[in-house]
């Protein structure tokens, strides 16, 4: 007896849907294994989480505005992740963002009115997202330093950096001792849509941000070279393609669009400056899976950040409910993503035994 | 024994303690890399070691017991991580991360209960016999806990059969050319499944020294991104067991300055930088040299290998 592999030719995207869902069912069952384990009623859990994001109006209201960020972040990982650059960074230069946007709200915040200051918030906070993100693409062109690590370290640097600022020298005066910077005043605070926590500036610029980043991957020259260094590092060289500034531009959109993300949650959401733990829930982490299982497609990244934003306030709902703590969510992000990265074996190679 | 000298001394030993976890990760992750597999799971597979060697070590009564388990417990998710990217040839980068996901979710969910116990039974410091009466050396290097003298072994024994034996030589020849390793006949998926449990082991170990002996106790998050730092460690050292152990106590040495420098009024956030700042400049220092020596990652590293597309 033997097993015989093969690479199957083309796939059909109904076929890659059909798998898709499969690949999210293995990953539920198996964190519901987990979960029996430990003794908890997975369909109870399971029930919760899903009916706590997607079952109420309420739960609609929170998905949304968690899958805002994610969608940002989601959106600026599949460039990265075209050019096969690892970004692993969005939640530091999420955080970045909110820090210069916070220091704009501050100091113009009080004098100018919300249609000078806001935009110059997100200006802000696409720039410091986006410098935050060129120092690894540099590392890596320049040296050949792999960017998982140094982004990754990126992040530690930026939570740590924030915490010093929210406990030392950024401490609000009006904040009885906690870690906050002074409250935004109203002229640097985003519109929500009545009754819910949703900004939907935020969110606009998200869904817009998706389709421009699709025609810019698809149609535009850098995306295009883009996509050559991630499929085909050899024949972008010889193609004479410049590494150096292509790479840049690439990490600059990508960690100035996770900036973005950042603008939002001060300016939509807290109206100042927190801990990190508080600005992001691991946002710039789940926006990775958010992104793969789009497969690195800014348009669905609209739809798979909004399952995720599910997922998070399932996080959410459990911790409450039944006590569970909230790193629990990333057994389901570590499972899905795990079959959703195994199912595509076979996706691509069919097998068959034969006697 | 005067002032300084007690300082130097006890400052050098607490470096080794708590270089101990990184070098263990390291020595696994060079394995793995060795034989063409990239885990960027180390930081999951840590914290599984630290919460199953604490709870088991607080259940039973016994650290040894703790520590099996955190190796056990780090087999079995690494032996995910080989399954998916030996395989199924799947994405690397991404098996690695969803494992630390997955790892740090389970042993948030399993902790819980464990938060704030204090462990009665952790490692205790171990004299050597007659070394530990050497003057100075012999406080610093013979009287530690016992995973310490456990890493320093295994990083020799490590770098012998890396370099010395048969064994060794298809390691590297497997995350070399795995082609031509194979045309010779060493199993190629078995050496990687091999090395990457290697791995999965010595991070869980890794997990429960800082669990057992090093913090005493679990905490979410304890691993604190040292599972990344070995990431870079294993670049640092090149990819050799020995240089392994020079990186490792160097950060060490980081983590430890981090609570001397406490006193003289530098804000503990800025110092809590320094690990992570220290990984990028390492980073900056090897890379000049892997370019001044031409000695680069193994040539296959975070490539499946496929049989049939010969």
């Amino acid at each position: 007896m033997k097993i015989k592999v093969e690479r199957r030719g083309e796939i059909s995207p109904k076929k890659r849907f059909v798998y898709l869902i499969l690949s999210l069912i293995i990953g539920f069952l198996i964190g519901g294994l987990i979960f029996l384990f430990k003794g908890i009623n997975p369909f109870y859990a399971l029930q919760k989480i899903f009916v706590g994001s997607f079952g109420s109006i309420y739960g609609w209201k929170e998905t949304i505005t968690k899958a805002i960020p994610l969608m940002l972040c989601g959106i600026g990982l599949t460039l990265a992740f075209k050019g096969k650059f690892w970004n692993i960074g969005a939640d530091g230069q999420l955080l970045f963002g909110a820090l210069l946007a916070t220091w704009i709200g501050l100091s113009l915040g009080k004098t100018y009115p919300a249609f000078v200051v806001l935009p110059l918030m997100f200006v802000g906070g696409f720039i410091s997202g986006a410098f935050w993100g060129i120092i690894p693409a540099i590392m890596k062109v320049k040296l050949g330093i792999n960017e998982v690590i140094t982004t990754l370290m990126l992040n530690y640097i930026a939570e740590q950096f924030i915490q010093y600022l929210v406990y030392g020298p950024w401490k609000g005066k009006t904040q009885y001792g906690f870690p906050y910077t002074d409250n935004f005043s109203a002229s640097a605070t985003l519109p929500v849509i009545k009754g819910t926590r949703i900004h939907y500036p935020t969110l606009i610029i998200g869904i817009i941000l998706a389709i421009l980043i699709y025609i810019f991957i698809m149609k535009t020259k850098t995306g295009y070279e883009i996509r050559v260094i991630g499929e085909n590092p050899e024949a972008a060289k010889y193609a004479g393609i410049n590494f150096l500034k292509t790479t840049i531009i690439m990490m600059a959109i990508s960690g100035g669009i996770a900036g973005l993300a950042g603008v939002g949650e001060v300016a939509g959401i807290h109206h100042h400056l927190t801990t990190p733990t508080q600005i992001s829930s691991g946002y710039g982490y789940t926006a990775i899976i958010v992104a793969w299982l789009a497969r690195l497609n800014p348009l669905v990244v609209i739809l798979s950040s909004i399952f995720f934003g599910g997922i998070l306030v399932g996080g959410d709902t459990i911790q409450t409910s039944m006590g569970l703590p909230f790193a629990t969510i990333n057994i389901f992000n570590g499972l899905i993503l795990i079959s959703v990265i195994s199912i595509n074996f076979f996706l691509e190679y069919k097998i068959s035994i034969k006697r | 024994m005067g002032g300084y000298e007690f300082l130097i001394i006890s400052v050098l030993k607490r470096a080794l303690v708590a270089g101990t976890p990184l070098l263990l990760g390291t020595l696994g992750e060079i394995y793995a890399e060795r034989s063409g597999v990239l885990n960027l799971g180390v930081e999951g597979l840590m914290a599984i070691g630290a919460v199953s060697g604490f709870g088991v070590a607080l259940v039973t009564g016994n650290p040894w017991l703790g520590l099996l388990a955190a190796a056990v417990f780090g087999a079995i998710l690494s032996l995910v991580h080989a399954f998916v990217s030996v395989t199924l040839k799947s994405n690397q980068i991404i098996s690695g991360l969803a494992l630390t996901m997955l790892g740090l979710g389970i042993s948030g969910l399993w902790g819980k209960a464990y938060i704030g116990i204090p462990l009665t039974t952790k490692f205790e410091s171990v004299k050597i016999p007659i070394l530990s009466k050497i003057p100075y050396v012999g406080e610093i290097l013979f009287h530690q806990d016992p995973i310490f003298y456990i890493s320093v072994i295994a990083g020799i024994v490590m770098w012998f059969i890396l370099f010395k034996t048969e064994v060794g030589i298809n390691i590297r020849s497997v995350g070399e050319n795995p082609l031509a390793a194979d045309a010779m006949g060493v199993n190629v998926y078995k050496t990687r499944y091999v090395c990457v449990i290697i791995g999965g082991v010595l991070a869980g170990v890794a997990g429960a020294h800082l669990s057992l002996a090093y913090i005493p106790s679990w905490i979410e998050g304890m691993t604190g991104g040292r599972g990344w730092i070995v990431i870079a460690l294993t670049i640092f050292a090149l990819w050799n067991p020995l240089r392994a152990m020079l990186g490792a106590y160097l950060f060490g040495g980081i983590y430890v300055l981090q609570y001397l420098l406490q006193p003289i009024g530098i804000p503990p956030n800025i110092l809590l930088m320094f690990p992570y700042l220290a990984t990028l400049f390492v980073l900056l220092v090897s890379a000049q040299e892997t370019f001044r020596k031409r000695m680069g990652a193994p040539r296959s590293l975070g490539v499946p290998y496929d049989k049939e597309e010969k």
